[in-house]
């Protein structure tokens, strides 16, 4: 039963804009300069708008249940509440009829709402467009690799995906559990150690959207979000291709400085750059930074990746993100911190 | 009684300090005093876990608040629902289960009263325990179902001696660094919590024995199964659930002690464990807790709601008996809370219905309590208005609960503010809303002194808008996508007003049992003023004096119908002579 989407899309700006708007006043100032949000009734992917489909079915169903029963509840309390002339009330003890009827009314509706969740839960699980793209999407304590497996590359905080195609995403941790979450493509997949587990999603227009985690991971669980680039298929070839790409040679000579202190610190002993420094695996702890200008976010969204933003984090990354896996570099100057922000950040 | 036998022995002819004011607490075995010392205890760790909660509501008021660190936030919210569960909620229902079903029965005190004290004193050792990890600043701090492998780690890298979270974080992340897998929490906190949690668990195991053994073996002549009050009935179903349901905690714990101490790989996926062993055996036992934690409350509604209402439970028998069918649907429900896991399609289908199973008898109880109140004459006691507020309330939380048995659906809102909201709905709204009901009823009957109403009335506006307050918001967070357990949210998402509301509501909450803690110590200042029974109630409990003596009753009660005291009071209309 899908509701009319002009319907539908006036009461997913209602509900939140009548609370949220209303209550919050006016908080708009987003973590980066692009707009994206987790509001899980604006859906943008046909999964997510299957899912808040079933939201106002269920919100219906609920409310007239409410109100029904409130109602008669309130009716009986005022109607029958004791009064000085009250009489004595009928010593009523039941009635099997009464109470067979109210055993299967509710066995009927909850009947209803079960074939819809159970139909839909099945639709979702098939992709329907013919183009597919797949995913890695590795779970770390606190920040998101993803693996483009056919493209041979890796990035981190964001996943860029191109328009109307479905997008499997293989989920992957070798830590603890997390949870893969982009409410307004789809709903959670737990990433569990162990476990090969599997997803799907596909935007059906372009945007950013907010991803998190959903399952508690430990100190900076509140710090492991993402953004989902959903771009054109043009827009898509020319990321892969750029991302594709050795890191860039730096020009100015800050930058320079910083290339050559990058490498021959304790940088490299977490951090990648491809071209650059090894990039064998199982010596990579913190995120691929081939590319790392070109991002929005710092370390699971924790900051926006500006100049003073990243300088500060190289400082001291635990007042940055308290229990974050890289350790403070009291020891770097002023002027080394610089050249690293100006190579980092040339290199998009 | 017990008491006497060892005053008897004792060889001092001076009186024995088991008689002092103290000493006859400490020592006793008498099911009232033992209750009374549950509700107490209890009581104390709901005011603990509530300022728990306040800390929580205080940081979270604003976006970006530093108030609480991630560290500390983190043992925050753990132990606030580790005690409300374990400390507060099971514990009290046993307290009132203790006091109450030896007089509701006809019987003279629980079947083994000696099990009956060292479960209560067990129950403390437990909470001690528990709370006692502030103090080495190692507080559990995984959750309240503490998910392997966050909880696990190995010999080798648990930190020798207890120290600070910091010390205990960055052991952690050296640990990860070096490449050390499956070592997440190498401090103590989560061996206090296994530990606390198995003392407790004990302590639960011996109550639930005893009410089954109690409420079987111990009834009053005439006092069939069928003529128990619901009360009565709750308590033991819940009892069996107790029974079948802990076991799998205790499994579930030890084997994570096994990883932590021994080296074992259990729930280690790196050496062939899985982590989602723990789901299932943690939530085995998980969903059944909570019928343990609301069932008590549906017995103690059934009492109430008939008594200021006039009129007998609408449809005893269905009301006994979808606690019944609850109590075994709740077996079968354990994976809706992993519909997020990659279970596989029909396994999710299953526990969908399942779930949606049980909330067939569940709505057949609220029809029963409306049915009750319908034609009744009404009296709005404080009792009687927690009593209504629990049926509304606890009517939220089950339709929002369905919401979260419709699967596609839970992918988008669990682990979100919506299944915070769902829980408080059915524990706050739900469970606390019905002892106070419980509270304000029995009060008179435990102390021989009446409440002060108006206070209560007060109290019950203050909780009634309070918990809409705190908790309705939560549904819109996290609809708007707002995950649980972060420590801090950003600011854009229209978050901000709808937090900082949730925290004024748990103020006024606060504030409600602030009013009840005034109206409690100034009543016990008051003289014994009251009746044996106040609120022309229908049970045998209310048959004997307030408080009731050692012995409960004089003489051995006969019970001919559902309701002794109502037999008594009406003796030309008694329900025996109206029954076919």
């Amino acid at each position: 039963m899908p509701l009319k989407p002009t319907w539908r899309r006036r009461a997913a700006l209602a509900l939140p804009l009548l609370f949220a708007l209303l209550l919050a006043g006016c908080g708009d100032t987003s973590i980066t300069d692009i707009t994206h949000t987790p509001n899980m009734l604006d859906p943008k992917g046909p999964i997510a708008l299957k899912e808040s489909d079933l939201f106002w079915i269920i919100l219906i169903i609920a409310t007239a249940v409410f109100v029904i029963v409130v109602s008669v509840l309130i009716y009986s309390i005022i109607r029958y509440r004791a009064r000085p002339d009250s009489p004595e009330p009928t010593q009523t003890h039941g009635n099997t009829r009464i109470e067979i009827a109210w055993t299967i009314a509710p066995s009927v509706v909850l009947a209803v709402v079960l074939v819809a969740t159970i139909t839909t839960m099945f639709q979702i699980q098939q992709p329907q467009s013919p183009n597919t793209i797949t995913v890695n999407a590795v779970g770390h304590q606190w920040w998101w690799e993803f693996q483009y497996p056919d493209q041979h590359f890796v990035t981190a905080d964001e996943m860029w995906v191109p328009t109307n195609t479905v997008v499997h995403i293989n989920l992957v941790s070798n830590n603890v559990i997390h949870s893969f979450w982009v409410p307004q493509l789809t709903g959670k997949t737990d990433v569990i150690p162990g476990h090969d587990n599997q997803m799907w999603l596909q935007a059906d227009s372009q945007g950013w959207f907010r991803g998190e985690c959903a399952e508690f991971c430990g100190t900076q669980h509140a710090h492991m979000d993402f953004l989902v680039h959903a771009v054109s298929s043009s827009d898509y070839q020319t990321w892969v291709s750029q991302q594709q790409q050795l890191a860039a040679q730096p020009t100015d000579s800050v930058a320079q400085a910083g290339a050559k202190f990058f490498t021959t610190s304790a940088c490299i002993g977490c951090h990648a750059i491809n071209g650059v420094t090894t990039t064998d695996a199982s010596r990579l702890i913190g995120p691929n930074l081939t590319h790392f200008g070109s991002r929005q976010w710092i370390a699971g969204g924790v900051v926006d990746n500006t100049p003073t933003n990243l300088a500060a984090w190289i400082r001291d990354p635990q007042t940055v993100k308290d229990g974050a896996d890289m350790p403070a570099f009291p020891q770097l100057t002023d002027d080394q911190i610089n050249e690293l922000v100006a190579y980092l950040e040339s290199l998009k | 009684m017990a008491v006497g036998s060892v005053a008897t022995r004792s060889r001092s002819a001076r009186r024995s300090w088991t008689q002092s004011a103290i000493g006859s607490w400490v020592t006793t075995t008498d099911h009232k005093k033992i209750g009374v010392m549950y509700i107490y205890t209890a009581f104390f760790f709901f005011l603990f876990a509530g300022v728990l909660a306040l800390l929580i509501r205080t940081q979270l008021a604003t976006a970006n608040n530093t108030f609480l660190s991630p560290e500390a936030y983190d043992q925050v919210f753990t132990m606030h629902a580790t005690i409300m569960i374990f400390l507060f909620m099971m514990p009290i229902w046993t307290g009132f289960g203790n006091y109450l079903i030896p007089l509701m029965i006809g019987a003279r005190d629980m079947a083994f009263p000696r099990l009956n004290a060292l479960g209560y004193w067990l129950f403390l050792v437990g909470g001690i325990i528990l709370s006692l990890s502030f103090v080495f600043n190692s507080a559990p701090n995984a959750g309240w179902f503490s998910y392997a492998p966050l909880t696990e780690a190995t010999p080798t890298c648990l930190t020798q001696a207890i120290g600070t979270a910091q010390q205990a974080a960055q052991a952690a992340a050296s640990a990860a660094a070096a490449g050390g897998q499956g070592c997440f929490s190498p401090g103590a906190n989560p061996d206090f919590w296994i530990v606390g949690l198995n003392i407790l668990g004990i302590a639960s195991l011996t109550g639930a024995i005893n009410f089954v053994v109690t409420i079987l073996r111990m009834r009053a002549p005439g006092m069939t199964i069928n003529r128990m009050p619901l009360f009565t009935w709750m308590t033991m179903v819940t009892s069996f659930l107790l029974i079948f349901a802990l076991p799998s905690l205790t499994v579930a714990t030890f084997l994570l002690l096994f990883d932590r101490h021994l080296g074992t790989h259990f729930y280690q996926a790196s050496a062939g464990g899985d982590p989602l062993l723990w789901q299932h055996l943690f939530w085995s036992f998980g969903h059944p807790e909570v019928y343990i934690l609301i069932l008590p409350a549906f017995g103690m509604i059934s009492e109430i709601l008939p008594v200021f209402s006039g009129k007998p439970i609408f449809g005893y028998t269905f009301v006994a008996w979808s606690g019944v069918a609850i109590g075994f649907l709740s077996f079968t429900v354990w994976a809706h809370h992993m519909f997020a896991v990659g279970l596989p399609p029909l396994a999710q289908a299953f526990f969908a219905s399942s779930t949606t199973l049980i909330a067939i008898p569940t709505a057949v109880k609220i029809f029963n309590w409306v049915a009750t109140v319908y034609g009744g004459k009404v009296r709005f006691t404080a009792s009687m208005l927690f009593g209504l507020g629990f049926v509304s309330m606890f009517l939220i939380g089950g339709l929002n609960g369905v919401a979260l048995a419709v699967v596609p659906f839970d992918y988008q809102v669990t682990d979100t503010y919506f299944v915070v909201s769902h829980i408080h709905y059915v524990l706050f709204g739900g469970s606390v809303m019905a002892l106070m009901a419980g509270i304000y009823f029995w009060f008179p009957k435990m102390s021989g002194r009446m409440l002060n109403e108006r206070l209560g009335q007060l109290q019950f506006w203050l909780f009634m808008i309070g918990l809409n307050a705190a908790f309705f918001p939560m549904h819109i967070l996290g609809l708007l996508g707002m995950p649980r357990r972060q420590y801090t949210y950003p600011t854009g998402f229209g978050w901000e007003g709808l937090n900082l509301l949730s925290t004024i509501g748990a103020f006024t909450i606060a504030l409600g049992v602030l009013v009840f803690l005034i109206n409690f110590f100034w009543t016990m200042t008051k003289q014994r003023t009251m009746p044996g029974d106040p609120w022309h109630a229908f049970t045998l409990e209310w048959a004997t004096s307030s408080p009731p003596p050692p012995e409960n009753f004089v003489t051995v009660p006969v019970v001919r119908s559902r309701r002794p005291n109502y037999d008594l009071t009406h003796p030309d209309a008694p329900d025996w002579k109206m029954e076919h």
